[in-house]
């Protein structure tokens, strides 16, 4: 069963064309992430499918509604939480909370999800004196407060120290475990290495790629990067014949680039071990999930 | 388990948009505390005498008419101001984003408006009649009361139509004031009628729904006039409102059309994302 279908969808904003064709698919319970630069399209398609914007063309599904006039059911079964803000600084974290359960048939209570995102401590401070990272916790906890089955999570750690960052991750895995689909957009690659089952990469206003994290843009089909310094006093010339092709520079760090790496580096660390050298700072690496969408959406 | 009713989520509305208002100094000074101050100084300056033209004392004339510049600020700077801000944090974004019906989402606002308006007029009558001899009439009753509310709702549907036009919430509520208060100052809320004004002031003020709102809430409370105010231009000496009524009426029903045709719920026009 597919959670979310959007088939050929365009928007314009007069002569500007923000989407031009996208057509994708979330299965229920995975983590999809939709990747791509500021103005790539990525916040117009996500708002066509939480109902904020309209669209020009294309057949939009979500949980089985067309999100633009899906009305009170659609969005008593979705949870978003929001780039920016959109909290009360008046009111309390826990008071905050209690307002947007209200809105809902089939709420979680508010204790529960104040504690899910850490806040306790802070449940009946204002929000108006909450840190950055403090009120993009309690925006996540309003994002999950009505029990959502599809929860979009817009940038959801920008802001996040490190321990606040793993915690929303576990709190991310813990919904896919029971049974959500979340779709996420990111501008950090370790968190959509580390959530995603599929990403999806936007860029001016198309899908350009599609994939598991380990398979996008071919990844798991590039060559291989073998990375060492050369060794005071030798020349690149002095290399074996087999690694005369790894390119150089004029520091003296030489990089190859191969599909089978095992050969090579036999024939590199025989070499060097025969001659009695250090291969300073030597690795083997596959291109970054972060280096594929650079390529990906490079002007 | 099914949707919370239209009705519990009104009221949940409400509440919720009294506790903001009450920890919100600024809005709550002008809309309670300041009619106060200037029925203090109103009287301490003039005596609260007799005023033979109008027949009634200082305090009388302007009970009612400050309690109309209360509620006025309520319904149309509060408001306008209240909703230019959430609508520039996200939070109308975020609530049209959840079961919340939009029309009940306004309705709740709306509700809220009218209680705290009463309830700033009960406290300014409430002050007159215990401190400066303020006297209420059980006959004009009545019409005051739907006074009050078509003027509440009149200047609210005004102040939803001027949040529309603005983007800037710390802004807001200095636009709002500098379009009522020019206004104020003709329309017999701070300068009692006994003043002559130039006769494009009459005409203006006669055009806005203002004075119309001081004057059928005012003749309430004058004890001159007779009837129960529910007549359309009336006699010489007797209380009609309608007419009065008819105004605001007017005013309020075309402003909260093209309210709801131009109301945004997203801080960031289409086109910016």
């Amino acid at each position: 069963m597919a959670a979310v279908v959007v088939e050929n969808v365009t928007k314009q904003y007069g002569a500007l064309t923000a989407l031009a064709g996208v057509s994708l698919r979330i299965e229920e319970g995975e983590v999809f992430c939709l990747l791509g630069p500021n103005g790539a399209g990525k916040t117009t398609l996500v708002e066509i499918l939480e109902g904020h914007r309209g669209r020009a063309g294309g057949d939009v599904r979500v949980l089985g509604f067309d999100p633009a006039q899906g009305g009170r059911a659609f969005r008593d079964r979705i949870g978003i939480v929001l780039q920016h803000g959109g909290l009360d600084d008046e009111l309390t974290v826990a008071e905050t909370t209690r307002y947007y359960r209200s809105l809902y048939a089939r709420p979680r209570r508010a204790e529960d999800v104040i504690a899910l995102v850490g806040l306790q401590s802070k449940a009946h401070t204002r929000v108006k004196t909450l840190s950055g990272g403090q009120r993009r916790r309690l925006e996540l906890a309003l994002g999950i407060v009505g029990e959502p089955d599809l929860l979009f999570l817009d940038e959801p750690t920008t802001g996040f120290d490190p321990s606040a960052r793993r915690q929303a991750w576990d709190l991310v895995r813990a919904l896919r475990a029971g049974g959500k689909t979340i779709l996420l957009t990111t501008h950090y690659m370790d968190e959509a290495q580390a959530l995603a089952d599929r990403i999806a990469v936007i860029a001016k206003g198309r899908i350009v790629a599609e994939g598991t994290p380990d398979t996008l843009g071919d990844r798991h089909r590039l060559d291989a990067r073998i990375r060492f310094r050369l060794p005071a006093g030798v020349a690149f010339a002095d290399l074996p014949p087999s690694l005369q092709h790894a390119g150089s520079t004029p520091n003296g760090r030489c990089e190859l680039r191969t599909a089978d790496p095992v050969p090579l580096l036999r024939d590199l660390t025989t070499w060097a071990t025969a001659r009695n050298l250090d291969l300073d700072e030597l690795s083997v690496d596959r291109p970054t999930l972060e280096d594929v969408y650079l390529e990906l959406t490079r002007e | 388990m099914t949707l919370p009713s239209p009705l519990a989520l009104l009221l949940h509305q409400t509440v919720y948009d009294h506790r903001i208002f009450w920890r919100s100094v600024a809005p709550a000074f002008f809309v309670l505390v300041f009619p106060l101050i200037m029925l203090v100084v109103f009287t301490a300056l003039f005596g609260n005498e007799l005023i033979p033209a109008l027949g009634v004392t200082t305090a009388q004339f302007y009970a009612p008419s400050l309690a109309v510049y209360g509620a006025v600020n309520a319904a149309y700077v509060n408001l306008s101001a209240s909703t230019v801000t959430r609508r520039e944090q996200g939070i109308l974004k975020r609530i049209r984003g959840t079961p919340m019906p939009p029309w009940v989402y306004l309705a709740g606002r709306l509700l809220f408006t009218a209680t705290i308006a009463f309830f700033a007029t009960a406290i300014m009558v409430g002050i007159g009649v215990a401190a400066y001899g303020v006297r209420l009439f059980a006959h004009t009753l009545p019409a005051a009361i739907l006074v009050l509310l078509v003027g509440v709702a009149c200047w609210a549907a005004l102040g939803l139509l001027l949040s529309t036009f603005l983007r800037d919430g710390a802004g807001a509520p200095a636009v709002a004031s500098a379009t009522l208060l020019p206004l104020a100052f003709i329309s017999d809320v701070f300068i009692p009628p006994t003043v002559q004004m130039p006769r494009w002031a009459e005409l203006i003020a006669d055009w806005f729904p203002l004075r119309h709102f001081t004057h059928a809430l005012g003749d309430a409370f004058n004890p001159s006039l007779s009837g129960s105010g529910f007549a359309w231009s009336g006699a010489p000496g007797e209380y009609a409102m309608l007419h009065h009524l008819a105004v605001m009426a007017a005013w309020g029903v075309i402003a909260a059309v093209i309210a709801a045709w131009r109301f945004r719920w997203q801080p960031n026009p289409e086109g910016v994302a």
